[in-house]
C-alpha cells in the first residue's frame, strides 16, 4: 500500500450544494449544503445527505436527483474527483453546484435509478477494466454475491484495507506486482492470460485500461483563471481507448509517451511505432515517411497543456507505470484530463 | 495443434509466431473497418427492401490528420416498427419496414390503420461502433416516436423479440445496458460485449471452410450480426453468410 494510494483515497472535494430556484417553494429559500464529496464517489450517491436538508422545500413530485455546474449538467457516472478536475479548471473552493430532484434532462443524461444503477455502472467498468488487462471478464462475473457486496461497500466507505483484500481475488494486481523503485528498471509487464501460449521472442505486450477527457483550445491562456469554459459536453471528446505497453529493455514509458499513444490523430509520429488499438496500414505509413516536410507539418498540430490526474498535474516524463500503480480509480481505469492547444485553424471550439 | 487464423495488422515481430498463437476472436479497429465495409456490400446486395448501413465517419476534429485512418461506425437509422393486432398473435417476431413516405399510413387500406386506428409506429436507430476494450463491434440502439419522443424502456421491451425481453428481465444490468453513446454523448441502449470474442471465437472454428487468411477479418461482421441481430429481431438472409459467392466475387 503505497502512501500515494492512501492519499488519493482520502481526496475529497468542498462542494457547497444550492438547491435549484425552480424548485424552492418556501421563504427563504434553504441555504446551500456543504459537502466533502470523495473525489472516487459519485455525484447520485450524495442524495441520503441532500434530501433531509432539502425535501421539506421541494414541490410535489417523484425525486430524481441530478446536478449542474454552470449550466452544465453533471454525468452521474463518471467519478466526481473527475468531473472536478474537468469542469474546474482553476479549481474553485468550495464548488459550487446546483442540485435538481426535478426535471430530469434524459436527452442528454442517462437516467440514474439511485445506488443500483452507479453500482452496476462501476461493476461493469470493472468488467471491462478486467478484460483488457487479463483479455477476459471470468474473474468479475465469478465475483461471489458476498465479495461483490464487501467490493462496493469499501468504495462507498472509502475503505482502502478491505478494498485491497477484495480486488486482489481479481487478480489484476499485475502492474502492482512488478512495480519497482528504480525508475531505470521500471518496466510494465504483460499479464498471462489464460490459455495463452508462451513462445520465445514472443512479444509481451499489456493493456492498460484508460479514460480520457480530451479537450482542445485554440488560445494560449497563462493563468488558468483565463481558461474557457466548458459548457457543452460536445466540447469534450471522451476516449475509451486502452494503452498498449510493449516490454522494451533499459527504457521506460513515460506519462507523455502514454497520451501520445491514444490520441494518433493528433501525435502520428507515435502510431508509426506501433500499430496497436489505433492502428493505420502500410500504404499510409510510407507514404507519410517519404515525405519529411508533411512529417515536420503534422507535428505542429497539437500541444499538451497540461494532463490532470486525480487533482494533480504530473511531470510529463514520469513513468507510467507510476501513474497507473498509485493514481488509478477502483474500477481499475486511470482517468486522465487533457488540455491540448491546437492551431487555430484547426481548433475545435 | 489448435486452430489458428491470421490476423492483418500485427507488426513485424508478431509475424515470427505467425499460425501459432490462437486468435481470441477479436479483431483490430482496421479490420473493422474492412469488415463494416464487407458487411454493408452484402446487406445492401441481399438485403435490397432494408435500408443500407452506412459508414459514418468520426467527428470532424479526426480529421485534423489526413494520414490517419479515420474511425467511425455503421449506421442503420429510422426502421420502423408498425405495432397491430396479427403480430401479437403470432410469436412476437418483428416487422420492419421503411418509412420512406410519412403519407403512407393514411393511405385508407392500409391493414394496421383498419384493424388499430390509434396504432403507433416506434422508430429505431442502430450503429455498430468498434470497442476499442473489447476489441468487438458493439451494438448500439434507440427508440423514438413519430414526433421524435424517446421510448422508455419498457416500450421498447414489447418490440424485442420474446426470448430477448425474458433474457433482459433476467440479468437487466449487463445484457442490454443504457449508456452514452461514445461517438454521440447521447443516452443509448447497448448490447453488452463482454462475452462476444467467446463465441465469435467458437462461430469460426466450427467452420473450417473459414478458416483463410484475411477470410476471417473480412466475414466477421456478417457472421457477428446473424447472432446479435436476433436479439432486437434483425435477421439477415442465408446468402450473406454464402462462403462461395464471396469467393466467386
Amino acid at each position: 500500500m503505497s502512501e500515494a494510494q492512501k492519499h488519493v483515497w482520502e481526496g475529497a472535494i468542498p462542494l457547497q450544494i444550492h438547491l435549484h430556484e425552480s424548485e424552492v417553494t418556501t421563504l427563504p429559500p434553504p441555504p446551500p449544503a456543504l459537502v466533502l464529496a470523495p473525489r472516487l464517489g459519485y455525484l447520485p450517491l450524495l442524495i441520503s445527505l441532500l434530501k433531509p436538508q432539502f425535501s421539506s422545500t421541494l414541490p410535489p413530485g417523484v425525486d430524481t436527483i441530478w446536478f449542474e455546474y454552470k449550466g452544465l449538467p453533471l454525468k452521474w457516472y463518471i467519478p466526481t474527483g473527475v468531473l472536478f478536475d474537468l469542469l474546474c479548471v482553476e479549481p474553485e473552493r468550495p464548488w459550487n453546484l446546483t442540485v435538481h430532484f426535478r426535471g430530469y434532462p434524459s436527452n442528454i443524461l442517462l437516467p440514474c435509478e439511485g445506488e443500483d444503477s452507479v453500482k452496476w455502472s462501476f461493476i461493469n467498468s470493472l468488467k471491462e477494466a478486467a478484460y483488457i488487462i487479463n483479455g477476459n471478464s471470468k474473474n468479475v462475473m465469478n465475483m461471489s454475491q458476498t465479495d461483490q457486496v464487501e467490493l462496493w461497500g469499501s468504495v462507498l466507505n472509502g475503505n482502502l484495507e478491505t478494498y485491497r483484500r477484495v480486488a486482489s481475488k481479481l487478480k489484476l494486481g499485475t502492474f502492482e506486482d512488478e512495480y519497482m523503485e528504480n525508475v531505470s528498471s521500471v518496466l510494465i509487464k504483460s499479464p498471462q492470460s489464460p490459455g495463452d501460449t508462451d513462445v520465445t521472442g514472443q512479444v509481451k505486450t499489456g493493456r492498460i485500461p484508460v479514460r480520457l477527457y480530451l479537450w482542445t483550445v485554440n488560445e494560449e491562456f497563462d493563468d488558468f483563471e483565463d481558461a474557457p469554459q466548458i459548457d457543452n459536453w460536445d466540447k469534450v471528446s471522451y476516449i475509451n481507448r486502452p494503452v498498449e505497453i510493449y516490454k522494451e529493455d533499459g527504457k521506460y514509458f513515460s506519462l507523455n509517451d502514454a497520451v501520445k499513444r491514444i490520441l494518433p490523430e493528433f501525435f502520428p509520429e507515435n502510431s508509426f511505432v506501433t500499430e496497436g488499438d489505433a492502428n493505420i496500414n502500410q500504404i499510409e505509413e510510407g507514404e507519410s515517411s517519404s515525405d519529411p516536410g508533411s512529417s515536420c507539418n503534422t507535428l505542429e498540430i497539437a500541444e499538451i497543456k497540461f494532463v490532470r490526474v486525480q487533482g494533480i498535474e504530473p511531470i510529463l516524463d514520469i513513468p507510467f507505470s507510476w501513474v497507473v500503480n498509485n493514481l488509478m480509480n477502483p474500477e481499475y481505469f486511470l482517468h486522465m484530463c487533457v488540455c491540448l492547444k491546437v492551431s487555430k485553424s484547426n481548433a475545435v471550439q | 495443434m489448435p486452430r489458428v487464423c491470421n490476423r492483418r495488422g500485427m507488426d513485424l515481430k508478431d509475424d515470427a509466431v505467425k499460425g501459432i498463437v490462437p486468435w481470441d476472436g477479436t479483431l483490430s479497429s482496421f479490420d473493422f473497418s474492412l469488415s463494416a465495409h464487407t458487411f454493408s456490400d452484402k446487406w445492401k446486395r441481399f438485403n435490397p427492401s432494408f435500408p443500407a448501413w452506412k459508414w459514418i465517419t468520426c467527428p470532424k476534429q479526426h480529421h485534423l490528420v489526413a494520414s490517419h485512418k479515420v474511425e467511425g461506425y455503421l449506421s442503420l437509422e429510422n426502421m420502423c416498427h408498425i405495432k397491430s393486432s396479427q403480430e401479437q398473435e403470432s410469436d412476437r417476431s418483428l416487422t420492419w419496414k421503411e418509412e420512406s413516405n410519412i403519407s403512407q399510413r393514411e393511405e385508407p387500406f392500409d391493414k394496421a390503420t383498419l384493424v388499430c386506428p390509434e396504432h403507433e409506429v416506434n422508430h429505431y436507430d442502430f450503429h455498430i461502433v468498434y470497442s476499442a476494450s473489447y476489441r468487438v463491434p458493439v451494438l448500439y440502439f434507440r427508440s423514438y416516436r413519430s414526433d421524435g419522443q424517446l421510448l422508455p424502456f419498457n416500450e421498447i421491451e414489447k418490440d424485442l423479440p420474446g426470448h430477448s425481453a425474458k433474457l433482459r428481465s433476467e440479468s437487466k444490468w449487463t445484457f442490454i445496458t443504457h449508456e452514452e453513446h461514445p461517438y454521440l454523448n447521447r443516452p443509448w441502449y447497448k448490447l453488452h460485449p463482454c462475452g462476444t470474442s467467446d463465441w465469435m471465437k467458437l462461430l469460426f472454428h466450427s467452420d473450417s471452410s473459414l478458416n483463410k487468411n484475411g477470410f476471417v477479418i473480412e466475414q466477421y461482421l456478417i457472421s457477428w450480426f446473424s447472432v446479435i441481430g436476433q436479439v432486437v429481431g434483425l435477421k439477415i438472409p442465408l446468402e450473406m453468410l454464402d462462403t462461395v459467392v464471396s469467393n466467386d466475387s
